[in-house]
């Protein structure tokens, strides 16, 4: 039965009848008993198999299933120990897929596939010890498709071997598992034809299902998503476990049929960093917000800032506008402590915090992150610059630690380097204010002469915690970091 | 297409091969009878850990090795490379790791940790999974070593390592089998940094218990340190000599970079995986973290300690109990503190942005010992 070479596979097919097939089907017609990995018959899914060992056959409806068993490893290796599956029962797997890891001796090994199918037994767990020669796994065959018996160590006899992978079309090899080519057979496609993209260009059933669709100008749907579509047509005579086959055999009729959206809700648990995240924001608009909003003409500083980038490069940093709004915030706190404090559970005391950490928010593969910048108002613009480049290397490569995490004052939100004007930002318990800085644009705005000139205009939006802030603390305080920003040479004056 | 191949082979002349660099994989590794050397030794021009390591999955699994073998020569810069199925946080520092620069890599073939530097030259022996012999690799090294220093004494033992005067290791093996292929690599220490080595060979974290593959600690020497005028080039060129003469090969010598894309089509997604935290971390075995933490008020001992109870999958914490005594904090908040790292990767970095967030809705007298208890959380996750 392994004999049959594929040339003459589909000959054979027509010819054989299902009594043909009673027939000349006999235990002793089977070459490789010794092999033990005998299918049941593809021909006749009834039959019972008998060889040296009782195989499973199924009555089912489907393949029969296949004994797999763990080939020799080589060096007189008798057992293993399992490391890892990757596969588990229900899965689908193809020939020359990765069954598990193996592990003897400082060796690893990867156990593949010799048959497609689904696997229907594990025999190990991990860390269990496996024998050589003993089953690994179930595998529950593909109706109809041929079985490879061919060895890994052993040389093969020549039979086996020609109706391996390789099929010779106009002296080029074209490599496809039995599957693929049956499904190729079936709906009359040359496999010269089909541009392989699986490994060493070997052609893999998605190829045939694109090369069909560009045949036929049907739309595929991703196979495990969609249920069948039901086309009128003569369905194909084995029911292949991959719905999207059975459409794809048909020329597509006149009135194409509406497909049925059947895509499902996914619903998972929320863990670790987002689950922290809703308890913190939970936390957080228990206070009372109250919002504040300007703009500032930031024409100054972005010459200021053009002539310094230069400098700073020099000495190895890279300069933003978020250091000039760090330091401008800080000497802000100054004049206005209270918003850099914190209000204890209770309400019955206010802090006034020392320092000024002035956080960053940042958004990195995890989520939003605030590091925040230590004591603001001992450092100078540079220095701010320098921890800033530190804190985002930091953060692209998901090294934030705790240090840089925690201890924060006060915060500001760079949304506008992503986009937007006016925003509505949520203050991060245990501060009091945030601030939120929109993007930059240039604006027509009217000088002292009232002519119009260019400007540019950045927004920035304020919230507060208004059981101790007042509007106009706030307002007096934003004019003031405003002012410093509007007009940089006024820092000079107060930087300490 | 082969058929082309060999036409171009011809073009470009057969005769003595000069070291060159190849402009394409198809005319390095192209099948030996038309190249008359089923042997070919390769050198890396790369001292990155992961780029070399892509490197060697993919000639495993793109050259056909039925009929030819491969010897590659490669060093690293300073890296830690675990064995397949091991656990990091069991097997070296992390802490000390990151603070030095040095990076970590998973190999894909089994064994135990080792650490590598400039100092260390590592050999991969390519072949048919027929041809597979790692005593006969070994010897290669031992005859090679015996040929130009004579005085040491490089024997193999039963667990293919290779001893200096029957007492230091100098050399440790592990190897991969795949469906028809298969390589074995072994290290071998040259004028590695052997204080590093031992400072960074050892747990980040107390309290593991796992059935990742342990590695088995051995004294170890520097072959500089007994024959101090071995130099690098005369141990590389021994070894190729003796690889020659052992498997009776001509192998022409090349140089190869293993970023280089139009040699080795594909590799640098291979590079990719291998930097990624799913393969370096997540890959570990299950495993189960138990441990005290010191309790601390402030800067001063608390005087009393919190258990914990961590185990995980994947690299992620699948459960996490924290028994912390009542008294010293609500049990409301060592539960929710458990909870929030749950699902997330085990790592530092990963679990602060946790904990700082859930500070942050926490405030009140007991966030200073909260806090104490996330910082003593964090250590122990290297």
């Amino acid at each position: 039965m392994a004999a049959v070479t594929r040339g003459s596979f589909s000959a054979l097919r027509l010819l054989l009848t299902q009594q043909y097939r009673r027939r000349c089907f006999r235990p002793q017609n089977l070459r490789y008993n010794r092999n033990l990995h005998l299918s049941a018959s593809r021909w006749d899914r009834s039959l019972q198999m008998v060889g040296a060992r009782a195989l499973h056959t199924a009555i089912a409806r489907r393949g029969a299933i296949v004994q797999f068993k763990l080939s020799d490893i080589g060096e007189g290796i008798m057992e293993v120990t399992v490391k890892e599956w990757y596969v588990k029962e229900g899965d689908k797997v193809s020939q020359f897929d990765s069954i598990c890891e193996v592990q003897s001796d400082k060796a690893s090994v990867t156990i593949t596939s010799r048959y497609d199918g689904v696997i229907r037994k594990l025999y190990y767990d991990v860390d269990g010890t496996a024998l050589v020669g003993k089953p690994l796994v179930d595998i529950e065959t593909e109706s109809g498709s041929e079985l490879n018996q061919e060895e890994d160590v052993v040389e093969t006899p020549a039979m086996a071997r020609e109706e391996h992978t390789h099929q010779e079309i106009k002296g080029h090899k074209t490599q496809a598992t039995p599957a693929v080519r049956r499904l190729a057979m079936e709906n009359n496609i040359k496999l010269s034809e089909v541009v392989g993209t699986g490994k060493d260009g070997r052609i893999l059933k998605e190829d045939i299902l694109n090369f069909l669709a560009k045949q036929t100008g049907a739309i595929l749907p991703p196979a495990p998503h969609f249920q069948e579509i039901q086309t009128p047509g003569p369905a194909p005579t084995a029911p292949a476990p991959k719905p999207v086959s059975t459409p794809v055999g048909v020329k597509p009729p006149p009135t194409a049929p509406k497909p049925v959206f059947t895509g499902k809700d996914v619903t998972e648990p929320l863990k670790g960093f987002h689950k922290a995240m809703v308890k913190t924001m939970t936390a957080a608009l228990k206070i009372p917000h109250f919002g504040y909003c300007d703009e500032v003409d930031l024409s100054r500083l972005v010459l200021l800032r053009s002539e310094l980038k230069a400098v700073a490069e020099r000495r190895g940093v890279k300069l933003s506008y978020m250091p000039f709004f760090i330091k401008a915030a800080s000497l802000g706190l100054l004049h206005y402590p209270i918003l850099n404090s914190s209000l204890d559970e209770g309400c019955q005391n206010i802090t006034y915090k020392a320092s000024h950490n002035i956080g960053l928010a940042m958004d990195t593969s995890q989520g939003l992150l605030v590091p925040n910048v230590k004591n603001v108002q001992l450092l100078s613009v540079f220095e701010i610059a320098q921890e800033l480049n530190r804190l985002q290397t930091l953060g692209a490569a998901g090294q934030l630690g705790q240090a840089e995490l925690m201890g924060g004052t006060f915060t500001l939100s760079n949304i506008g380097s992503i986009g937007g004007t006016y925003a509505k930002p949520v203050i991060l318990p245990p501060e009091v204010a945030i601030g939120a800085l929109g993007k930059i644009q240039v604006l027509p705005r009217f000088d002292s002469d009232g002519q119009v000139t260019r400007a540019h205009i950045m927004k920035v939006s304020w919230s507060a915690d208004h059981r101790i802030i007042d509007g106009a603390t706030m307002c007096r305080f934003s004019n003031l970091w405003r002012e410093y920003l509007e007009n940089p040479a006024s820092m000079v004056l107060d930087l300490k | 297409m082969l058929f082309h191949l060999r036409r171009r082979f011809h073009l470009l002349g057969a005769g003595t091969r000069t070291q060159q660099a190849w402009t394409s994989s198809s005319c390095l590794f192209m099948d030996p009878p038309s190249c008359r050397s089923p042997g070919l030794v390769l050198q890396s021009q790369s001292t990155d850990v992961y780029q070399n390591l892509a490197l060697e999955d993919w000639i495993d699994g793109h050259v056909d090795l039925q009929r030819r073998s491969i010897l590659l020569l490669w060093r690293n810069r300073p890296a830690v490379v675990i064995g397949r199925h091991q656990n990091p946080w069991a097997e070296c520092d992390l802490p000390a790791m990151r603070r030095r620069n040095v990076a970590l890599a998973r190999r894909r073939s089994g064994g135990g940790t080792v650490y590598h530097d400039l100092g260390n030259l590592n050999l991969t022996f390519f072949t048919s999974k027929k041809a597979y012999d790692r005593r006969r690799n070994l010897q290669v090294i031992s005859e090679a070593l015996r040929r130009v220093r004579p005085e040491l004494d490089v024997q193999a033992t039963d667990r293919f390592d290779l001893l200096l005067n029957g007492r230091y290791k100098i050399s440790g093996t592990a190897s991969r089998l795949s469906r028809k292929s298969s390589y074995h690599h072994c290290t071998l220490l040259h004028s590695a940094d052997r204080s590093a080595l031992s400072s960074l060979l050892r747990p980040s974290c107390p309290g593991i218990h796992s059935n990742a593959t342990p590695s088995v600690p051995s004294p170890v020497a520097n072959l500089t340190e007994h024959a101090p005028s071995l130099k690098w080039e005369e141990l590389l060129e021994a070894v190729v000599q003796q690889y020659n003469s052992e498997f009776g090969l001509i192998s022409p010598s090349r140089l190869v970079h293993p970023a280089d894309e139009s040699l080795f089509p594909g590799v640098g997604k291979m590079e990719a995986e291998l930097r990624s935290w799913e393969w370096t971390f997540g890959k570990t075995p299950k495993f189960r973290v138990e441990t005290q933490l010191e309790l601390r008020d402030g800067q001063a001992a608390a005087g009393c300690s919190a258990e914990l109870l961590m185990d995980v999958k994947h690299g992620l914490v699948e459960s996490c109990r924290l028994d912390v005594p009542a008294d010293w904090l609500p049990v409301r908040l060592s539960r929710s503190t458990g909870e929030v790292l749950l699902g997330e990767r085990f790592c530092p970095h990963r679990a602060a942005a946790a904990l700082a967030a859930l500070l942050r809705s926490e405030s009140g007298q007991l966030q200073g010992r909260l806090r104490n208890l996330c910082e003593a959380l964090l250590a122990v996750m290297g």
